[in-house]
């Protein structure tokens, strides 16, 4: 390869903190790797495994979750049940094979601007290091190719 | 077909200087569904706002997508730019290319790159979502107040003058609280009772108050603006109605050396009686444990005495279901039990008293009638010992905190003493003296200066009896020396601590609270009188330990925020609720646990001849806050959340 490979990351956030988070690294010019595409959502707890399969299906190297502290939730609980979920999911991707270091799970609160462009640069570079997830559409294309009967 | 519209914000410079604009417009004006795009200079101002309401008429665009700032800052204008041109406001979605892209790259082709996938995301997103409408819910405009101290009776007075309803709970006998129990307040040493009282007299000849004294809020069900209360009003055994507080059946009562609870156990009361003589309503209440009648079916000689027949030993408690829209919980205070310290003999000797204790016995209406008279013997002491800090700022009792009001009330109760004992001495331990407020660091200086009050800056390590004196050993830390008082008094400086009840009650009604067991306000700085349970509020001692004038302007706050949910008939607000399709729904009720706001109830499904078809989960959206979590939870795909619905999130990461 000539240059080098530049990740994708798709951020599932929740708007009370992370976002919020990542508005204050903006706001404070903070500079960070331009890997990340970040959806919005009201509290981790809304955020379903299925969304994280469906970006490394759709061609994520890899994915972050992300939320308000343990006990900051705006929702009281959503996080907590978003940890649990996240716990449950992860022994199901080293069942399915998916190498559980592509998904990253953290805390980042609406205070902490400088600690979310210090993520962003982190995972970027981890994620830059294990190179493109191509086992998806590898799997894709076996299954195309099969698609006969 | 969906036709959206996608406007591109230079944000002056803030965009443009770093993505492309141009190129976004180009890409993503051929992107499917996207009927028209623009760009320009500031699309928050008004010029720009009548570009994007302009352009949805001609357009008859379905869907707006702004690729700008961040939806925290501009969501509420452009969705009111919507609205104003004919289109649902939830039609809206905003593309953060400011704060998540322009501010925060440095490379102008990668920022263009990240501006287009995000508008595109958006692009993809909007095209599915739904128009929704603002979610009305009725209020009813009636407040309940939990608890009559002087919090209490602030929000009620304030909440009925303003003209609503109010309905103030009480569980003693009287309202009035732990202030009608103070002898004098500081910084300005008026007597508590005597501004309480006619506070106390206003709450209940008050046409928009109705107080139940004697009474528990046992369950609190419903949601902001409709909130159903359980009150069990306890039998008095004495009839409210015709009883006229004239206090015969008390003078009569055989029954007469009960320790009261009013004065600290320093004086007696009888089986029927009012806490103190001020109370309100002066109707006294039989305590059924103590009672010769209730014991052995004899004596009634308070029935034989009262002349109207207000004495009716056959009544029961009585349970009511009180229909609210707020709630005030002003339930206060504890003061702690200092048992726990062996070191300092509470308990142990009859002179080491609290200063709630200090505040009866200078009381003017107290057990000794304002002579300060030690309980052991009834002399006068000729010293007193003042310990600050018996309890709080001290992590191994379990009191972290500052109980704030100690240091003021401790200058206050060694002013007392010397007004009252001339020639008596005091001496004070103290750890910092704490007197922040108005007029409060000129009233500690006034009992150093004027009354002589001797301040030790030390802890006191023991305390013991010696020939008929308590020996004080402490140290002075300033002088760095050990020192040993002899008092003939000594006074605890006992931490505010919360009611022993206060978890279990906070589980009950569903407000938060913290390590100790006070009540948690929604956010401590921006929020300190709404709990994260919408429509109720705090105020008060229940919170943290507060002094009367920060007690009453939190009660004051909480009613202003009471009269503001009832300016309105109906509290709408953001349609961003949980739906269940009752169709597919299992009814495994996953969703009921997951919900942190217990707005998801069970719901019967029945044909037309009532017969039961299948249960399913339903939310209530009056109390759902839109977090989400019951949908990530639903096996069976059966629950969404509008504005946030599965197909607008798979649209979305699709269009990444």
């Amino acid at each position: 390869m000539t240059e080098t490979f530049e990740p994708k990351i798709v951020a599932f956030v929740c708007t009370y903190c992370t976002y919020a988070g990542a508005d204050l690294a903006g706001t404070s010019r903070m500079k960070y790797a331009s890997n990340v595409r970040m959806v919005r959502l009201p509290c981790t707890g809304r955020i379903s495994p299925m969304f994280i399969l469906k970006a490394l299906q759709k061609g994520a190297d890899g994915v972050l979750v992300s939320g308000c502290h343990p006990g900051d939730c705006h929702f009281a609980q959503g996080n907590y049940h978003a940890r649990r979920r996240w716990t449950v999911f992860r022994s199901l991707l080293a069942f399915t094979g998916i190498p559980e270091e592509r998904i990253k799970f953290s805390w980042i609160s609406a205070a902490e601007g400088a600690k979310f462009a210090e993520l962003i640069n982190s995972i970027t570079d981890e994620i830059r290091a294990l190179g493109p997830f191509e086992q998806y559409q590898e799997l894709q294309k076996v299954i195309e190719t099969q698609s006969t009967y | 077909m969906a036709k959206i519209g996608v406007f591109v914000c230079h944000c002056g410079e803030n965009i443009a200087s770093m993505v492309d604009t141009g190129k976004l417009v180009t890409a993503i004006s051929g992107h499917p569904g996207v009927a028209f795009s623009s760009e320009y200079k500031y699309f928050c101002s008004d010029p720009g706002q009548e570009t994007v309401k302009r352009a949805i008429r001609e357009n008859n665009l379905t869907g707006v997508v702004v690729a700008a700032c961040s939806p925290r800052m501009h969501e509420q204008t452009f969705r009111k730019a919507c609205a104003e041109a004919g289109l649902n406001p939830y039609m809206l979605e905003l593309a953060n290319i400011r704060e998540q892209c322009s501010w925060v790259h440095t490379d102008r082709i990668e920022a263009t790159d990240k501006a287009i996938e995000i508008t595109r995301a958006l692009v993809e997103k909007v095209k599915r979502n739904n128009d929704l409408q603002p979610i009305s819910v009725p209020v009813t405009r009636r407040a309940m107040v939990i608890g009559g101290g002087v919090a209490g009776i602030q929000a009620a007075i304030d909440i009925a003058t303003a003209g609503r309803e109010v309905v103030l709970v009480e569980r003693e006998p009287s309202i009035g609280g732990h202030m009608s129990q103070i002898s004098e307040t500081f910084p300005t040493l008026d007597c508590s009772q005597c501004i309480l009282t006619p506070r106390m007299v206003e709450a209940v000849q008050h046409p928009n108050i109705r107080v139940m004294t004697y009474a528990e809020v046992e369950e609190v069900d419903g949601f902001i603006g409709n909130f159903t209360v359980k009150v069990r009003s306890k039998a008095r055994y004495v009839k409210m109605e015709t009883c006229t507080g004239c206090g015969d059946c008390i003078q009569k009562c055989p029954v007469k050396k009960i320790p009261s609870e009013f004065e600290c156990e320093l004086g007696n009361r009888t089986a029927i009686y009012t806490p103190f003589a001020q109370a309100v309503p002066n109707v006294p209440v039989i305590d059924r444990s103590r009672c010769t009648y209730f014991k052995n079916g004899k004596c009634a000689i308070c029935k034989k005495t009262c002349q109207i027949d207000s004495i009716d030993f056959e009544q029961e408690d009585k349970t009511e279901y009180i229909e609210v829209g707020a709630i005030v919980v002003a339930t206060g205070f504890q003061v702690q039990n200092t048992s726990m310290y062996g070191e300092y003999g509470y308990g142990r000797y009859k002179d080491v008293i609290t200063g709630l204790h200090f505040e009866r016995l200078a009381s003017a209406s107290g057990p000794t009638a304002g002579k300060i008279k030690r309980p052991s013997d009834g002399k006068e002491p000729e010293t007193v010992v003042f310990i600050q800090c018996a309890g709080s700022r001290d992590a191994s009792k379990g009191v972290k905190y500052c109980s704030k009001i100690c240091c003021m009330y401790t200058a206050k109760h060694a002013m007392l003493y010397a007004h009252k004992v001339h020639h008596g001495k005091s001496q004070i331990f103290y750890m910092d003296i704490r007197a922040a407020g108005k007029g409060y660091d000129e009233f500690t200086r006034r009992a150093i200066e004027e009354d002589e009050a001797g301040y030790i800056r030390g802890r006191v390590s023991k305390l013991y009896e010696e020939n008929g004196k308590l020996i004080v050993r402490g140290v002075d830390t300033l002088l760095g020396k050990p020192v040993e008082v002899e008092a003939d008094m000594v006074v605890l400086a006992t931490a505010m601590v919360p009611q022993p009840d206060a978890k279990e009650f906070a589980q009950r009604i569903g407000i938060g609270y913290d390590e100790y067991g006070f009540f948690n306000e929604a956010h401590l700085k921006l929020r300190p009188v709404e709990t994260s349970t919408a429509g109720i509020y705090l105020a008060g001692a229940c919170q943290s330990p507060k002094d009367i004038p920060d007690s009453v302007s939190q009660a004051s706050a909480a009613a202003a925020k009471v009269l503001g949910l009832f300016s309105k008939e109906q509290l709408e607000r953001e349609p961003v609720v949980a739906t269940v399709s009752d169709s597919t729904c299992a009814g495994c009720w996953g969703c009921v646990i997951a919900c942190p706001y217990n707005a998801i109830d069970r719901k019967e499904i029945t044909d037309r001849n009532g017969n039961l078809i299948k249960r399913v989960a339903s939310v209530n959206p009056g109390l759902c806050q839109g977090c989400g979590t019951c949908v990530s939870f639903c096996r069976s795909n059966s629950i969404d959340l509008a504005g946030f619905t599965e197909s607008q999130i798979f649209a979305e990461v699709m269009g990444l």
